[in-house]
C-alpha cells in the first residue's frame, strides 16, 4: 500500500548536556541554548525510524520529516539523522523552546503538512513523538492532528502492522506495563509512538549523500516563521531536584542492582 | 589478543563492501580540516561554474567534498585554546568574535610559577632550595598564595591581539558556516578505519564496520564499512588518528623522525558564581594565565577566561615525566585547589571536562606530508608548536594552504600526486611562518629529557635566539620514556602494595597511587570537586553508539601480564582501563574520551618501536561542546 507518513519532529537540546532553566525577557528559557548541540527529539526520531522500516516493507511509500527550528541547528541535526533513513525535509525556519505555546505550534506544523505538493490525505499516517524531551505540552501532536482534520489518534504507540486490506492494528502502551491492542480501519490517522522497538538505523555514507541532494536546497528554501505566544506565561519553572551517588561495580548481577536501587528509593524520603 | 605483533590492517578485506565515489574525502574534521574546507568552499562559491570546480566522479555537479568525523558532534572536541589566530583571522578578516561563542580577545597575559602548599610534590634538591628562597623573600617579589608572578610573559608565549577560544564552539560555528553552503558535507558519527591503497596511492578511505561485537567480528545489525574512494585524500585526523597510524605505517617515517614526544592534556571548564568576577577581579574575559612548578615541577598548566564568568582550567602531563605511576585526573583537581586559584574558583561548578593527547614532537615527528593521492594537515602532520604552546591556528593554517595548492591544482588540470602536491601544499608550507616557527621550536624542549631544571633553561635559550641555540638530547621511544617501578626502594614499593590493596577495594588504581605517596583526599563537593566517573557523566557526557568494536587492543598479552607498571591504566582519561583478571587491563569502550592516552603510555613493547597497546578508529567519546 502507498502510504504518505508525514513524521512531525521537533529539535531539542541535546539531554546530555548541562541545561539550566533561565527567566529572560521573553520568557523561560535554557541558559546559552543557542550554543548546546540539538537532537531531533528522541521520541520523534523512534517514530521516524518506525516509518522509514515501514516504507522499507511497503514499496510505494513516501515519507517527509516535518521539522520546526532554526535553520542552522535543522541543519546540524540533519548531519546526524541523514545518513540514517530517507525522506524529504520540510523544514520550517522558527524558534524552537519548550515554553511555545502548543497551539501556535501545532497551526504553524500544521500549516505546512497542508502545503505538502502531492500529499494524498486518505494515505496519510502523521506520526510524532507521544511525549518530548523538551518541557512540551504533550500535546502538540494531537492539535496538529485536530486541525488537519484527522480524528482516529494513537498515542504511545510501540508497534504497527500493517494488513492486506489497508487496516493496521496498533499496540498503545497503557498502565501497568501492558499494551491496548487497538484495529483501525486505514489512513488517514495519527501515530504518536514511544520508543517503539527497532535499533537506532546504522550511519549509511550513501543514505546521506542521497538525503543530502533534497535536504540542502529545502533548508535554502526555508522561510523563517513566528510563534505566537496566544498570551501564554509562566508563574514559575523549575528543575527537578536530583541527588547524584555513583558507586562502581563490578561483576554484579542485574537482579541485584535493581533490589539495590528499589531500597534506595524507598529509604528516601 | 594474540603471543604475535600484528600491525597490518585489521579490517578485513574478505567481506563484501559497498563503495562510493567521490572527489575529495577528509578523514577528521578539527580547525585543520574547518581550514581546508573554508578555503576550499569559499573559492567555489565566488564563482560556482568554474570548471575547475566540477566533479570528476558526478558530472554535472560540484566537486563531491566529504569529511567524516569520529565525534558525535562537529562540537565535541576539546583543546586549551588560547591561540594568536593568526591564520584564523587571516581567512575571516571582519571576524566578530561575538559571534563564536566562548570566545573573547586576549587582554592579559601572565606566567606563574607555582609553590607547592601541600609537600607532597616531588621536587628536585636544587627546586626545594629555590622554593624556599622564593618563600624567604616571598614579600619583596611577587609570591602570594604560594605563586610567584613573573615580572613579564616571554615573548614566544605572547598570544597578544589572539583569542581565548572553545575549541568545540569554534568547530561547530566553522561547520555551520561551511554545511549552510551545501558545498562540502560533514558526517559526524562516521569514523574512519583505515587508508585505501592501490599501487601505492592513496585511493580513499574504508569507514568502520558497524554491527559489529567487542572483537570486530559481525554481530546484529552488521552493516561493513564503506569504502569511499577519492582522488585526493585529506587526513585532518589528529594526533593518533587512525588514518594517519596507517599511513607512517605504511609509509614509515622521514628518516631520523619519530613521534616520541607527547603531553595528556586535561581540562575543566568552570562557572563561576555571580559575585566571583568583580570589576577589579583578575578574572576579566580574556586573561591568560601560564603556570609551571605545580602539581610536580614537570606540570605545565594554564587558565583561560571566557566571556559569561565561564574559565577553562587544565594542565599537561608529559611523557618525559618518568614516574610509572603518573596519572592526570586527580593532579587536575590539586591543580584547582592551589591558593592562587582555589580563591576565585571555590564556589565554581564544573560545567565540562574533556581530555586529549598533544603530539609535542613538532619537527622531530613530521611524517611524510603528501604522497599519491593525500596529504596531511593538521597536528597529525607535525604541526603544534611546543616552545609558543600553540596548535589550533597552526593546524587551521596547513589546512588553508592545502586548499590554496588544491585549487592550484584543480585550475591546472593536475592530478594530486606526490610531486604535484609537494610542489604545491609542501612548498607553501615551507615557506611560510608555519615552518619558520617550527624549526625555532624544533629543540625547544629537549632538555626536559634530562631534567626538568635543564628543561627549563633548554627552552629559554631556544625561545630567546629563535631557535637558533637549544640543547641537545637524545629522545627514547615513550615506552622507554617509563621508568620501570624501583625494585629496591622499599618506600615505593609499600606505597605500591597499600594502593593495589586500595584497588582490590574498589578504589581507583591513579587515586590510591596519588594517596599512598601522601596527597590530600580530594573533599568531594558534587559540584566541582566529583569523581572521575562523574566528570565522564556531569563534564564529558562521554557516550559510545552500540554495534562498533572495541578501539583499544592489547598486542601481545604476555607483555601485560608481565607489566607491573600498568601506567596505561593509571594515565586512562576516563577510567575505561581497568585492572582485569590475569593482569591484561580490561577496556570499556563506553568511558573512553578518545584521547589516545593509552597509546604512549604503556612501558612495553612487542617490536622495540611500537607500543603494545594499539589505538583504532572508534565510535563516541566526549560529548559537551562546551571544550
Amino acid at each position: 500500500m502507498n502510504l504518505h507518513i508525514v513524521v512531525c519532529a521537533g529539535l531539542v537540546p541535546d539531554p546530555l548536556q548541562t541545561l539550566e532553566p533561565v527567566v529572560g525577557p521573553n520568557g523561560p528559557g535554557l541558559k546559552n541554548e543557542m550554543l548546546l548541540p540539538a537532537v531531533l527529539d528522541p521520541w520523534a526520531a523512534s517514530a521516524l525510524y518506525e516509518a522509514a522500516n515501514l516504507a522499507a516493507k511497503n514499496p510505494g511509500c513516501k515519507v517527509w520529516l516535518v521539522s520546526l527550528g532554526p535553520k542552522a541547528k535543522l541543519q546540524q541535526v540533519m548531519m546526524t539523522i541523514a545518513q540514517k533513513v530517507s525522506f524529504e525535509l520540510v523544514p520550517i525556519d522558527g524558534p524552537i523552546g519548550g515554553f511555545s505555546d502548543a497551539q501556535a505550534t501545532a497551526t504553524v506544523i500544521a500549516g505546512a503538512i497542508a502545503t505538502i505538493a502531492g500529499l494524498d490525505r486518505a494515505k496519510l499516517l502523521l506520526f510524532g513523538g507521544w511525549e518530548s524531551a523538551t518541557r512540551g505540552a504533550g500535546v502538540t501532536l494531537q492539535i496538529i492532528g485536530e486541525r488537519l482534520g484527522i480524528t482516529d489518534q494513537f498515542m504511545g504507540v510501540d508497534q504497527i502492522a500493517m494488513r492486506d486490506d489497508g487496516s493496521f492494528e496498533v499496540l498503545e502502551r497503557v498502565e501497568g506495563g501492558r499494551h491496548q491492542v487497538s484495529i483501525c480501519e486505514g489512513a488517514p490517522a495519527v501515530l504518536g509512538w514511544a520508543t517503539g522497538n527497532l535499533p537506532e538505523p546504522r550511519n549509511n555514507p550513501q543514505v546521506g549523500m542521497a538525503n543530502m541532494r533534497t535536504i540542502m536546497p529545502a533548508l535554502q528554501k526555508a522561510r523563517p516563521t513566528t510563534i505566537a505566544a496566544n498570551g501564554l506565561s509562566y508563574v514559575s519553572v523549575n528543575l527537578p531536584s536530583q541527588q547524584r551517588t555513583t558507586r562502581v561495580v563490578k561483576d554484579m548481577a542485574a537482579d541485584d542492582i535493581a533490589r539495590e536501587v528499589v531500597e534506595w528509593i524507598g529509604a528516601e524520603k | 589478543m594474540n603471543g604475535d605483533v600484528n600491525l597490518e590492517d585489521h579490517t578485513s578485506s574478505e567481506i563484501e563492501r559497498q563503495t562510493m565515489e567521490v572527489d575529495i574525502a577528509c578523514a577528521g574534521f578539527g580547525p585543520a580540516t574547518g581550514g581546508f574546507l573554508t578555503t576550499l568552499t569559499r573559492a567555489w562559491s565566488e564563482n560556482p561554474a568554474d570548471p575547475a570546480f566540477e566533479s570528476q566522479v558526478a558530472p554535472g555537479m560540484p566537486l563531491q567534498v566529504v569529511c567524516y568525523e569520529r565525534a558525535d558532534d562537529l562540537g565535541a572536541g576539546v583543546s586549551g585554546v588560547v591561540t594568536q589566530a593568526r591564520g584564523i583571522r587571516a581567512s575571516f578578516p571582519d571576524l566578530n568574535v561575538a559571534e563564536i561563542p566562548m570566545a573573547v580577545e586576549v587582554s592579559r597575559e601572565q606566567v606563574f610559577y607555582l609553590l607547592d602548599p601541600v609537600g607532597a610534590s616531588r621536587r628536585s634538591l636544587l627546586l626545594r632550595l629555590g622554593d624556599r628562597a622564593l618563600r624567604l623573600v616571598g614579600s619583596m617579589l611577587n609570591v602570594r598564595d604560594h605563586a610567584f608572578r613573573l615580572p613579564w610573559t616571554p615573548a614566544f608565549l605572547h598570544k597578544n591581539g589572539g583569542l581565548v577560544l572553545s575549541i568545540g564552539q569554534f568547530n561547530q560555528w566553522v561547520g555551520t558556516q561551511l554545511m549552510s553552503s551545501g558545498f562540502a558535507q560533514i558526517w559526524p558519527g562516521t569514523p574512519a578505519t583505515a587508508p585505501l591503497f592501490a599501487n601505492g596511492a592513496v585511493t580513499g578511505l574504508r569507514l568502520a564496520d558497524q554491527g559489529v561485537d567487542k572483537g570486530g567480528k559481525p554481530a546484529d545489525g552488521f552493516m561493513a564499512g564503506m569504502d569511499v574512494h577519492a582522488q585526493l585524500t585529506v587526513v585532518g585526523d589528529g594526533p593518533f588518528g587512525a588514518i594517519g597510524q596507517a599511513l607512517d605505517h605504511e609509509l614509515g617515517m622521514p628518516s631520523g623522525h619519530a613521534k616520541n614526544e607527547w603531553a595528556m592534556g586535561m581540562k575543566m571548564v568552570i562557572e563561576l558564581p555571580a559575585d566571583a568576577v568583580g570589576p577589579d577581579s583578575p578574572l576579566q574575559p580574556g586573561a591568560v594565565w601560564h603556570t609551571f612548578g605545580y602539581p610536580e615541577p614537570e606540570i605545565f598548566g594554564f587558565l583561560y577566561v571566557h566571556p559569561d564568568r565561564l574559565v577553562s582550567v587544565g594542565i599537561f602531563v608529559p611523557s618525559w615525566l618518568g614516574d610509572p605511576s603518573r596519572t592526570v585526573y586527580r593532579y587536575l583537581q590539586h591543580y584547582i585547589q592551589h591558593p592562587a586559584f582555589w580563591k576565585y574558583l571555590k564556589d565554581g561548578t564544573l560545567r565540562s571536562w574533556g581530555a586529549k593527547s598533544l603530539d609535542e614532537s613538532g619537527r622531530h615527528g613530521e611524517p611524510f606530508l603528501v604522497g599519491d593521492g593525500f596529504a596531511r594537515i593538521g597536528e597529525g602532520s607535525g604541526s603544534t608548536n611546543m616552545l609558543a604552546g600553540s596548535g589550533v591556528d597552526e593546524a587551521w593554517t596547513t589546512g588553508v594552504q592545502l586548499a590554496e595548492s588544491v585549487i592550484e591544482l584543480l585550475r591546472a588540470r593536475q592530478p594530486f600526486t606526490r610531486e604535484d602536491l609537494a610542489a604545491t601544499y609542501e612548498r607553501r608550507r615551507r615557506e611560510s611562518w608555519i615552518e619558520r616557527n617550527a624549526r625555532a621550536a624544533e629543540n625547544a624542549r629537549n632538555g626536559f629529557h634530562g631534567g626538568f631544571v635543564r628543561g627549563l633553561v633548554g627552552m629559554a635559550l631556544a625561545g630567546l635566539t629563535a631557535g637558533r641555540l637549544s640543547l641537545k638530547a637524545e629522545i627514547p621511544p615513550t615506552h622507554k620514556q617509563i621508568r620501570p617501578i624501583p625494585l629496591r626502594n622499599t618506600e615505593y614499593l609499600k606505597q605500591h602494595e597499600a594502593a593495589m590493596l586500595a584497588v582490590e577495594d574498589g578504589r581507583p588504581l591513579h587515586d590510591a597511587l596519588m594517596s599512598a605517596r601522601g596527597w590530600p583526599e580530594i573533599p568531594f563537593d558534587g559540584r566541582l570537586l566529583i569523581s572521575q566517573q562523574d566528570a565522564l557523566l556531569m563534564g564529558g557526557k562521554v557516550q559510545a553508539m552500540p554495534g562498533f568494536a572495541d578501539h583499544v587492543v592489547f598486542r601481545n598479552a604476555g607483555l601485560c601480564i608481565g607489566c607491573d607498571e600498568k601506567t596505561c591504566i593509571a594515565m586512562c582519561s576516563g577510567q575505561a582501563l581497568t585492572l582485569g583478571p590475569e593482569g591484561v587491563p580490561t577496556f570499556e569502550r563506553e568511558k573512553c574520551v578518545h584521547c589516545g592516552g593509552c597509546m604512549w603510555n604503556c612501558a612495553n613493547s612487542p617490536d622495540g618501536l611500537h607500543s603494545n597497546l594499539e589505538f583504532r578508529a572508534g565510535s563516541g567519546g566526549l560529548h559537551s561542546v562546551e571544550n
